[in-house]
């Protein structure tokens, strides 16, 4: 066994030090180190996109990534998109829009959403549909998280 | 105003869009160790013993424990046991068989996931190989002197052999639905906790049928039913797979107890592809007698269901359900169906969403558009002249499933086919696709009929309790496995008593807040909880009144109740009381406002529906894609619109995935060849159709009190007849389609002939 390592995460502008084996992965260690279980697995094959995240703005699965490769980026999770109790324009879109039913996929599809949108958000109906399809839901049928992201790409529009 | 009837955004939501939830994974307890199962890596042996030395000598392993072990019984089946299943039931270890890959031969229990999997790797089971058995259709022995065909499941009505002699058209086919299942997001989980001192053990990670199997959970480890209690969290989808007994279940709560530890294990992705229960997996032989106006006189049906290495708690609900629903909405004069239930060396199969109706639509309206091809039909006219007619409903088709009559309560089928026809624009569509073929494009349409069914009694209780700040809890023993349970729930509340809905809070799926509940499945909570909600909350807004009316000293009859406030008819700016002020006032008396009803019913309601598909098929690559779909629904009424075509959404696109991508195949030797979503293709949003939802309330069900009929299985029953329809529209070959999922082989192969 390698022995295990300090590490500090910035995960939502804090920041974590933990100490893991070089082999935990950056979600278990977000799951289970830093107590933010929002980020969820439903694959570790990177397939799925339950476990997508930003780092430094970008959507990524944090199932393929170990948390000792991730020191001195930025990590954004679910739990830091509402501000001070407010929610971000898309968990109010998806709760307006019943975009999800169990709630199992919500937190991966509102990270992917949100890292396209800040990247650039005049995207398309098709566009979006592409990006989505990253992700996996079994239980919308994909229709309404459609509409909610579209409802939210228009109000986060400068 | 009422809230039943509108489309209220969910109570639920809130937690899960901030990643507050809590599910099963994301519960950790003091001391906690982590679980993980070693299972059989071939499809059919002897097993013969184990070497464990290594593992247990492995870091951080607390234990390995085998069949020996631990002294369990096999997992009892659940529902529809006919005679003679008992032997065919699975071990929660095996014992010296294993007779699937994938199967539970040991557990490995350590100080985390990490090492607990690096030391199930090192257990090694000793297995002498032994021919697996693949073809559900060429039965052998499950044991020595046992056969591997368990059950045969027989319904029908009619003289079906004199009428297919009679028949001046008999067509005879052979259909098959693939092996797919309903593969939710979240795997399965389960934690067991064991109290010593009290005697008491915890499982949390419960879904669809907590009380069920609590009961079953004390039998099996012997202890008293209040000295366990299941905990349902968040939960990641159902589908019909999550929340049966499982092996994996009883494994946490036993190794629980005998180490003295919280005991965790998270299924992963692999595992539930190999471990969670499978479903649909049928052949059909069918026989067809019809005359020359495309009426159908008799159908004679003979299936094959490989059900996989054993007979878990769903005992035989598909092949009862398959035969009793397959006639679906036409009369069929006479009807015969022989189901064989088969074991074979593969995942064992259970219910998955529309169970039987999915793999039954398909049959019959394969059929429907076989006869319409072979009398040069329109395809609608032909279903048109086989519905049942609105002057026979109630129709009694004269055979039961699931232990009860099936007896279809309400409805208009041909109304609503003429609704759906209005609405595609059928004859504009027709042309339109008939001219796009005519300029070499291969587009087609499907329109198919479908009766769903809901509401599975025997009964559902409800506890209604109104606190001192006027906050009401509806405590129910039914389940949530996504649906919008509490939503609609509360919404049913608010109208009884007469309350704002933010001020109700719905509890479930906990065995220690109510004693008896009967879960989510069948598509029964609307139906079941939401009448007992009805009755309880009527009987709450009754106490109230009757309270009220002596504080404000008036007759009950002039007081109304309305947004928790009540006050006396017509005197607006009179006295008036708050709900809470009145439950104050109950409650001083000895008297709190609090109800519990029980809605009781021997018949299932049966919900209706069309489904329209139009799909276009690339001609070099034999892809299909789903352009168009129509969902028409009846549900009697509607309490929720917008959780409606959730559902009814949401199942469409799972029931595209079982029509053209997803199969578990298996190679000549008995290996599963989808094993992670690289090779078990659910569809993502670009293959998903836009659907276009028709919600009819026209025919409210008389069998409860609010007329509802269930929604959850009505998206995706249909998906693959409509599909089948639609391919075999554009390749003028309604002959050639014969199977689900409709791969792009298939198609490539049927387009070079
Ligand atoms: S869990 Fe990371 S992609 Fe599925
Ligand atoms: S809402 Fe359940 S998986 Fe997407």
């Amino acid at each position: 066994m390698i022995p295990p390592r300090d590490i500090t995460l910035l995960v939502n502008g804090r920041e974590y030090s933990v100490q893991v084996e070089p082999r935990k992965t950056l979600a278990d260690t977000i799951r289970e180190d830093c107590g933010l279980t929002g980020t969820h697995l439903g694959c570790e094959h990177g397939v799925c996109g339950a476990c997508t995240i930003l780092i430094d703005g970008s959507p990524v699965r944090s199932c393929l990534l170990f948390a000792v490769q991730c020191q001195g980026t930025a990590i954004e999770t679910v739990e830091g998109l509402a501000t001070d109790g407010v929610l971000h324009p898309l968990q109010e879109a998806f709760w307006e829009h019943h975009g999800l039913q169990c709630g199992f996929c919500t937190p991966g599809f509102l990270m992917l959403a949100k890292g396209a949108l800040d990247e650039d958000p005049s995207l398309t109906r098709d566009e979006l549909r592409e990006v989505l399809s990253s992700n996996l839901c079994r239980c919308t049928g994909y229709q309404n998280i459609l509409i909610a992201v579209e409802a939210a790409a228009a109000r986060m529009r400068p | 105003m009422s809230y039943v009837g509108q489309s209220v955004r969910r109570l639920e939501d809130p937690p899960l869009l901030t990643g507050d939830a809590m599910f099963v994974a994301d519960l950790a307890f003091p001391d906690m160790a982590a679980m993980r199962v070693v299972r059989s890596p071939v499809p059919h042996g002897r097993l013969i013993g184990f070497d464990t030395a290594e593992a247990e000598n492995a870091p951080g392993v607390i234990a390995v424990l085998t069949a020996s072990d631990l002294d369990l019984p096999p997992i009892e089946i659940r529902m529809t046991k006919v005679g003679g299943l008992d032997p065919y039931r699975q071990p929660v270890l095996a014992k010296d068989r294993v007779r699937y890959v994938g199967e539970p031969v040991a557990v490995v229990i350590a100080e985390d996931p990490y090492l607990a999997e690096d030391a199930a790797e090192l257990v090694w089971p000793e297995i002498e190989d032994l021919e697996p058995q693949l073809d559900p259709m060429v039965p052998g022995e499950f044991e020595d002197g046992l056969s591997s065909e368990v059950a045969l499941v027989e319904k029908g009505y009619g003289d079906v052999d004199d009428g297919l002699a009679a028949s001046p058209h008999v067509l005879e086919v052979e259909l098959r639905v693939g092996r797919h299942t309903g593969v939710p997001m979240e795997t399965r989980g389960a934690i067991g906790v064991w109290d010593p001192v009290e005697g008491v053990l915890h499982m949390f990670g419960a879904a669809k049928v907590p009380h069920y199997n609590r009961f079953a959970i004390a039998t099996m480890l012997g202890l008293e039913q209040d000295k366990v209690h299941l905990f349902e969290n968040h939960v990641g989808g159902g589908f019909g797979v999550r929340g049966e007994l499982y092996p994996e279940d009883v494994l946490v709560c036993a190794s629980a107890m005998r180490l003295g530890r919280p005991v965790r294990w998270i299924e992963d992705r692999r595992e539930h592809f190999i471990a969670t229960n499978h479903s649909r997996d049928q052949v059909h032989r069918v026989k067809v007698g019809f005359d020359h106006t495309g009426f159908i006189h008799v159908v004679d049906d003979e299936f094959w269901q490989d059900q996989g290495g054993y007979v878990r708690t769903h005992g035989a609900t598909v092949a009862d359900l398959t035969g009793a629903m397959l006639p679906g909405p036409y009369l069929f004069p006479a009807y015969r169906s022989r189901g064989h239930i088969v074991l074979t060396n593969k995942t064992p199969a259970g219910t998955y969403r529309s169970p039987g109706r999915y793999e039954g639509s398909f049959i019959r309206e394969r059929i429907l558009d076989l006869v319409a091809a072979e009398m040069a039909m329109d395809p609608v006219e032909t279903r048109r002249i086989n519905l049942i007619p609105p002057d026979n409903i109630p129709f009694d088709r004269q055979y039961s499933a699931l232990a009860t009559e099936v007896t279809y309560d309400s409805g208009d089928y041909g109304r609503l086919l003429d609704r759906v026809v209005e609405r595609l624009g059928y004859a504009e569509l027709r042309a339109d696709l008939q001219s796009r073929r005519a300029n070499g494009e291969l587009v087609g349409l499907g329109v198919v009929c479908f009766v769903e069914k809901s509401g599975l009694g025997p009964f559902d209780e409800v506890r209604v309790e109104v606190g001192g700040e006027g906050s009401v809890e509806v405590i129910t023993g039914a389940a949530s496995v996504g649906q919008g349970v509490e939503t609609a729930i509360a919404q049913i509340c608010a109208d009884g008593i007469g309350v704002d809905i933010d001020s109700i809070r719905v509890t479930h799926g906990q065995t220690d807040r109510i004693d008896r509940g009967m879960g989510a499945f069948a598509t029964r909570v609307t139906v079941m909880t939401g009448s007992a909600t009805s009755i309880a909350a009527a009987q709450v807004r009754e106490q109230a009144l009757q309270q009220a009316a002596s504080l404000l000293e008036a007759n009950p009859a002039d007081l109304r109740i309305e947004r928790g406030r009540i006050s006396v008819e017509g005197s607006p700016g009179g006295p008036s009381l708050t709900l809470g002020e009145v439950a104050a006032a109950a409650a001083a008396a000895g008297a709190n406002l609090t109800a519990t009803a029980e809605f009781n019913t021997d018949h299932m309601t049966y919900p209706y529906g069309v489904q329209a598909a139009v799909v276009e098929i690339d001609p070099v690559t034999g892809g299909c894609r789903v352009t168009e779909y129509l969902v028409g629904y009846d549900v009697g009424r509607s309490v929720n619109p917008m959780l409606i075509e959730g559902q009814l959404v949401g199942g469409v696109a799972q029931g595209v995935g079982g029509a053209l991508f997803e199969a578990f195949r298996y190679d000549e030797s008995g290996q599963p060849l989808a094993t992670s979503f690289m090779d078990y293709l659910v569809p993502t949003a670009s293959e998903t159709p836009q659907v276009d939802v028709l919600l009819s309330e026209d025919f409210p069900s008389p069998l409860n009190p609010i007329g509802v009929k269930g929604a959850g299985e009505g998206g995706i029953n249909a998906v693959g007849a409509a599909i089948a329809a639609a391919v075999g529209d554009a390749l003028g070959r309604q002959d050639a389609i014969t199977e689900l999922p409709i791969t792009p082989g298939s198609i490539w192969a049927i387009l070079s002939g």
